[in-house]
């Protein structure tokens, strides 16, 4: 008996499925600088093309002179306005139900807005003739300021828009205004706010940053005349969308479309959405008959794509004098810059920023959001959150932040007074979302015994009153994170991205000898998903991981999917995977009955073979079931092992997490350490905990950046300032601290393999940390609330409000 | 990202160096490290027709030193400052100095003269030159002179060097053994250039100080000799009040401007403590 | 203006090629050569991504001239690996802890690395921290790109031990 269990465990270990800290296939590529990127493509004949861009935030076009570019050596042609009207590729739809210019219609309205494109033989002439293209401006007033946007007597930015009323979202109250939406309870939580005992109102402000993944924005585009057949390799975080979206506004038909997303350095939701570049790559190509190259470089990515977050957020929450909380506000006039080009889906303008109840079991609440017009580069997207929910996390964990310092509450006991209770799940929030699974108390239990927080408590009490006899000049912070993500968008009746419903997909063949390949709807730009999705499956199917290719990204051959952002890959595509993986091990159980001469029933399935109840030295190995589905199937069944499965899931998924964050405000100086921070994470099922962990290390150091020190910002004159690696923070292995991560496991009730995604989680969690500890360091001294980043100026400017410093 | 074009010269000797600069004239710069003009030509900040690379000269690769006087090649990279035994041992700040300039790579080809002679008021070794009152010696058609360092700075991007002339050498009177000395900069990460920093080269006789020098960067379109704030030292022990005086004199010079680091009032009160924890670590140090 | 001749040795073979003045060495490499390891991920010389080794010094090759590199001994991600395919100990190291996930700031990470290591042969945390300061990661958060330098210095000295 015992060598049977050591015989199954070993043979579990074989396959490295599912838990395994299995090594990833993509490295071996990736260490030896074998990477396919964009920007590695050379095709004979290959064009490049660069852009002119707007120096102003606002102007009229007088003039494009292009003579001088046309007449240099090498440059092919110089498209603007005028070349792409007579297609009506002037204008592109975008994801959220606007249009965005792909170049300047007689207006620009950012600063870098796209206004001609260049193609020549080479970048270095491309560059060139960008320098020698003369563009006379007149100069309009510009906004920089939402809370200014729908002014009375504020600019007209969008003259495309004049004497429209109806938006793609409901009615425009403003020229400025793009939508509002709303969603909750106004009255129940009106009331429920006039009579509570404490009500705590705060603005809270998210700046306006940017993704900056390391790889810019790029494609190749590749126009076949002979066969009228276009094929586009590029940045594309979401493939299969872009062939759709491609085909409606060219002509040309699905089929003869292909698009490839070869390796990707880095998404993080800024290569979800279509840039100007790749519409003129393909005009280019089109017109010119061969492949066109265009790659931005690291200044036009931070001006021109897609922004993150810009939300102004007003909140209202009203709770008893004990701290639990009975009521949520909330308003928030979101800046979508110049064009409307958030990526969400199309029931969702603000996205899933109705998740701002967070982790708390609030009976009442309501939102609003207005959506406005801005001279600013246009979005906004999901960097590295699911749509908005980094907005409504920060939103509401500051808010818990502050109303616990009216009741001079602990935040941590405020949190534990409030979060959702085990048996509440599924819990139906306020605000319209059944969250599947949490055991929230648990992980808080678990974070605060692990950082020790009632000592960290009495060191702080210690060092405010060292700070006080003037024995340092540092303020100890300690910021408390409770976070619930939703993510995995999502079920078809209410996400979809431009129609298209938001499943995924996966489909699987088996070969003869016993190996696989999976070619899934999603796309890696660095999690792993050909190591990861090969786990799934080992499990599933019971052949060992390494003998599974896992492919992703070409529209010829994988089945169509949304793409991968949001943290959706493991919640929809993964389990696509694991359904696929099930009809395989249905099919092959139907086999080995037969081979075995059993009935169906009579088998069981023992980790990579199925075998006869009671009498288990009779059995089929997958590998030997894999050969006979090629030669000797059961009569009336058809040959061969293979299934898709198309997964439509009946909810989103909502991982959680518990983070601890201590840092040292140095107030002389507005420098902040971080000391220590603890992120504690529940995903659900893990699938494999070494790339957990590398995603969290990443997300926080993302989330690090945001709150200590990232911002896009732009003077009244709309010129965007930190849009170089000089000033926009990155962080360097320097100011990142050593993260400690841990876990609890809550699988997802509704996925078929209980998982639920973690990849955003870190970002999420991190800014509210982060944030809550800098305020922390000086709540004891009257400080309410001050705004990201917390940068050595603003931390000092604190301070010195605060009388601190001289 | 791509810069204009321009023709490029390797000269093996500083007279050949000094001829194509005069040949040229305007139209001409000189390359070093490269990594401040580089990025300046790759964002068409700066478009010279004709690219002088002083990487051959050998005459401006060496650092040595006679007892009185350290002379350092302008085309010493900061790398070979740092890992210079004899700087290390005679004047330690240059070492502490350069591990604070950007990362290791700009380290590795970024050269000490290219560092002092283009007047960016972000560059950090300059206000130590001034602590040092390092003199710099050039060369040009007309010949050799020299130029205290103190003297050097005119404004931003702004020199004293005359049209074709190359700063060849740095010589820094050799700090007596035993004086202390400290450069304090505070920036938003590492390789940033300073929110401000601060110089200082002091020293010290049975606990009183008998000589100071404080020098400031980036808080002005010029690094700043803070004479004021040497005498306020000179004759003390350091007591709180000499030391705040000579902060005091200090932030009274600064003028910064307002950048994405912060606004001026933020830029000049961090140069008063990157002054005082200086002139704390000067004293420290000073045997 | 016109092009220049070039000659460099790159990765042990020597390289000729015809190049305008201007031409940046990252493109030299990447267009010229075919050798795409050392990826552009900003104008402005911060990331690192286009690190080389360069004459025995670890060099942002997007801030150098090929004209300035004329003459030079250039080693990439691509030469890193033995003639026979083994993989250099950083290589091995960065996969088996996981020291990367996008892939895109992974070459010139390793290039540097290998630098650091010959400069320093059991650097610490802060050590390896401040040497790779000049390489930018968007992915991994540092953490497990110190662990494989860390992993990767102690079996290089193990087997020069073992050799000596």
């Amino acid at each position: 008996m015992s060598d049977a269990v050591e015989t199954a465990e070993a043979r579990t270990q074989k396959l490295e499925g599912l838990g395994t800290k299995r090594k990833r296939v993509e490295d071996a590529r990736f260490t030896q600088g074998k990477g396919h990127y964009v920007d590695d493509i050379k095709l004979p004949g290959m064009l490049f093309g660069d852009f002119v861009r707007s120096q102003y935030g606002h102007a009229r076009i007088k003039s494009i002179k292009k003579d001088a570019a046309l007449a240099l050596p090498g440059v092919v042609a110089v498209l603007t306005a005028a070349e792409l009207k007579p297609l009506k590729l002037h204008y592109m739809p975008t994801l959220a139900g606007d249009v965005q210019a792909v170049l300047a219609d007689e207006k620009v309205l950012f600063q870098g807005q796209e206004i001609a494109f260049v193609v020549a033989q080479d970048r270095y002439t491309a560059a060139d003739a960008v320098e020698l293209i003369e563009v006379e401006y007149e100069e309009l007033p510009a906004i920089n300021d939402a809370t200014k946007a729908m002014a009375p007597n504020a600019p007209v930015l969008r003259d495309d828009l004049q004497g429209k009323t109806e938006g793609a979202h409901g009615k425009r109250k403003h020229h400025n205004h793009i939508f509002t939406w709303e969603v909750g309870d106004a009255d129940a939580t009106a009331s429920a706010l006039a009579r509570a005992e404490v009500v705590a109102k705060e603005r809270i402000v998210y700046q306006r940053v940017h993704p900056c993944p390391l790889e810019t924005c790029g494609c190749v585009a590749s126009m076949d005349k002979i066969n009228g057949h276009l094929t586009v390799w590029g940045t594309f975080q979401a493939p299969h969308a872009v062939r759709t979206v491609a085909s409606l506004i060219s002509g040309i038909p699905e089929h003869k479309i292909r698009i490839i997303s070869p390796d990707i350095g880095g998404g993080f939701g800024n290569k979800v959405g279509v840039y100007p570049g790749y519409i003129c790559s393909i005009v280019a190509s089109i017109v010119t008959g061969v492949p066109v190259k265009w790659i931005e470089d690291r200044m036009e990515n931070l001006l021109a794509t897609a922004f993150a977050r810009d939300y102004h957020m007003t909140g209202e929450i009203a709770a008893t004098k004990e701290g639990r909380i009975t009521a949520l506000r909330c308003h928030v006039l979101a800046d979508h810059g110049a064009f409307d080009a958030c990526a969400d889906p199309t029931k969702y303008p603000a996205g899933f920023f109705s998740i701002c109840t967070g982790s708390y079991d609030i009976p009442v609440a309501h939102l609003t959001v207005d959506g406005v017009y801005t001279n600013k580069a246009p979005g906004g997207v999901a960097y590295r959150c699911s749509f908005r929910v980094t907005e409504a996390s920060y939103f509401i964990e500051r808010m818990v932040d502050v109303l616990a310092r009216k009741l001079q509450l602990d935040p941590a006991e405020i949190r534990r007074r409030n979060l959702i209770r085990k048996e509440q799940f599924p819990y139906q929030s306020a605000l319209g979302w059944e969250y599947d699974s949490g055991d929230y108390l648990t992980a808080l239990d678990k974070a605060l015994k692990t950082v020790d927080y009632a000592g960290l408590r009495e060191e702080q009490r210690r060092n405010r009153e060292a700070f006080a006899r003037g024995e340092t000049r540092k303020l100890m912070g300690i910021g408390v994170s409770f976070f619930t993500e939703i993510v995995g968008a999502g079920p078809i009746k209410n996400c979809d991205i431009l129609g298209l419903g938001m499943f995924d997909s996966c489909e699987i063949r088996v070969h003869p000898t016993g190996s696989a390949i999976a070619r899934l709807g999603t796309i890696s730009q660095g999690q792993g998903h050909a190591t990861t999705f090969a786990q799934i499956l080992a499990s599933e199917i019971g052949i060992p991981a390494a003998n599974i290719t896992v492919e992703e990204g070409d529209t010829d051959t994988a089945p169509y999917g949304l793409g991968t952002y949001g943290s959706r890959s493991t919640p929809v595509a993964g389990a696509a995977t694991a359904m696929a993986g099930r009809k395989i091990r249905a099919k092959a159980q139907m086999i080995a009955a037969y081979l075995l001469e059993v009935h169906d029933d009579d088998l069981e399935w023992d980790v990579d073979r199925f075998r006869v109840k009671g009498a288990p030295e009779r059995f089929k190995t997958m590998a030997e079931i894999a050969f006979a589905a090629y030669n000797k199937v059961p009569p009336g069944m058809e040959p061969g092992l293979e299934a898709v499965s198309y997964y439509d899931p009946p909810n989103m998924t909502y991982p959680f997490g518990a983070y601890v964050a201590v840092v040292d405000v140095e107030v002389d100086t507005g420098i902040t350490e971080i000391r220590r921070f603890y992120a504690l994470d529940d995903c659900g099922t893990r699938i494999n905990p070494m790339i957990i962990e590398g995603q969290v290390h990443g997300g926080l150091t993302e989330a690090l950046g945001i709150a200590m020190g990232q911002e896009i910002a732009y003077d009244e004159f709309g010129n965007a300032k930190n849009v170089t690696l000089l000033d926009f923070f990155l962080p360097t292995a320097v100011e990142t601290p050593v993260w400690e991560t841990d876990h609890t496991t809550t699988p997802s009730p509704h996925h078929p393999i209980g998982a639920k995604g973690v990849g955003e989680s870190p970002n999420v969690g991190g800014v509210s940390a982060f944030s809550n500890a800098v305020n922390d360091a000086f709540a004891h001294l009257g400080l309410v609330h001050t705004a990201m980043p917390h940068d050595h100026w603003r931390v000092w400017k604190t301070a010195k409000s605060l009388g601190l410093v001289s | 990202m791509i810069p204009a074009p321009f023709d490029y010269h390797r000269p093996r000797t500083l007279d050949e160096a000094i001829a194509l600069l005069a040949a040229h004239d305007e139209e001409a710069r000189l390359v070093a490290g490269g990594h401040s003009l580089i990025p300046m030509m790759k964002l068409r900040l700066a478009a010279p027709e004709h690219l002088i690379d002083l990487q051959d000269v050998a005459e401006l690769r060496r650092i040595g030193g006679d007892g009185q006087a350290l002379v350092i090649g302008a085309m010493t990279t900061q790398q070979e400052v740092i890992a210079s035994a004899l700087l290390a041992a005679k004047c330690p700040i240059l070492r502490e100095t350069a591990l604070q300039i950007a990362d290791p790579q700009v380290r590795a080809l970024g050269t000490i003269g290219g560092n002092v002679a283009n007047g960016d008021p972000g560059n950090d070794m300059p206000a130590v030159m001034m602590a040092l009152d390092a003199r710099y010696r050039v060369k040009g058609p007309g010949g050799e002179r020299e130029v205290a360092a103190r003297d050097f700075y005119l404004g931003s991007f702004d020199t004293a060097l005359k049209p074709g002339e190359i700063l060849t050498h740095i010589i820094i009177p050799t700090p007596p053994e035993g004086h202390g000395y400290a450069y304090e900069k505070q920036k938003r990460k590492v390789g940033d250039y300073a929110t401000a920093a601060a110089a200082v080269i002091l020293t010290v006789a049975q606990g009183r100080c008998t000589a100071a020098a404080v020098a400031l960067t980036n808080v002005a379109p010029t690094p700043l000799f803070v004479a004021a704030s040497g005498q306020a030292l000179v004759g003390t022990r350091f007591e709180t009040s000499a030391v705040a005086e000579a902060v005091r004199h200090a932030t009274t010079l600064a003028h910064p401007a307002a950048d994405q680091r912060g606004p001026a009032e933020f830029r000049t009160h961090v140069a008063g403590v990157m002054v005082r924890r200086a002139i704390e670590r000067a004293k420290a140090r000073a045997a | 203006m016109a092009k220049m001749h070039i000659k460099l040795t790159v990765n042990g073979r020597a390289v000729e090629t015809l190049a305008e003045p201007r031409m940046l060495l990252i493109h030299l490499l990447r267009e010229e050569l075919s050798l795409t390891g050392p990826h552009i991920g900003c104008d402005t010389s911060h990331c690192g991504a286009c690190t080389v080794d360069l004459n025995g010094k670890s060099v942002k090759s997007c801030t150098v001239f090929a004209a300035q590199a004329n003459g030079a001994t250039i080693l990439t991600i691509e030469g890193m690996a033995a003639a026979d395919g083994t993989l250099h100990p950083l290589q091995e190291a960065f996969r088996e802890h996981h020291g990367l996930q996008c892939g895109f700031c992974t070459p010139g990470m390793i290039t540097r690395a290998y630098r650091l290591l010959q400069e320093n042969s059991n650097p610490s945390e802060a050590e390896i921290r401040a040497g790779i300061s000049g390489n930018l990661c968007r992915c991994t958060g540092y953490q497990n790109i110190v662990k494989a330098i860390r992993a990767a210095a102690e079996r290089i000295s193990t087997s020069k031990e073992a050799a000596e």
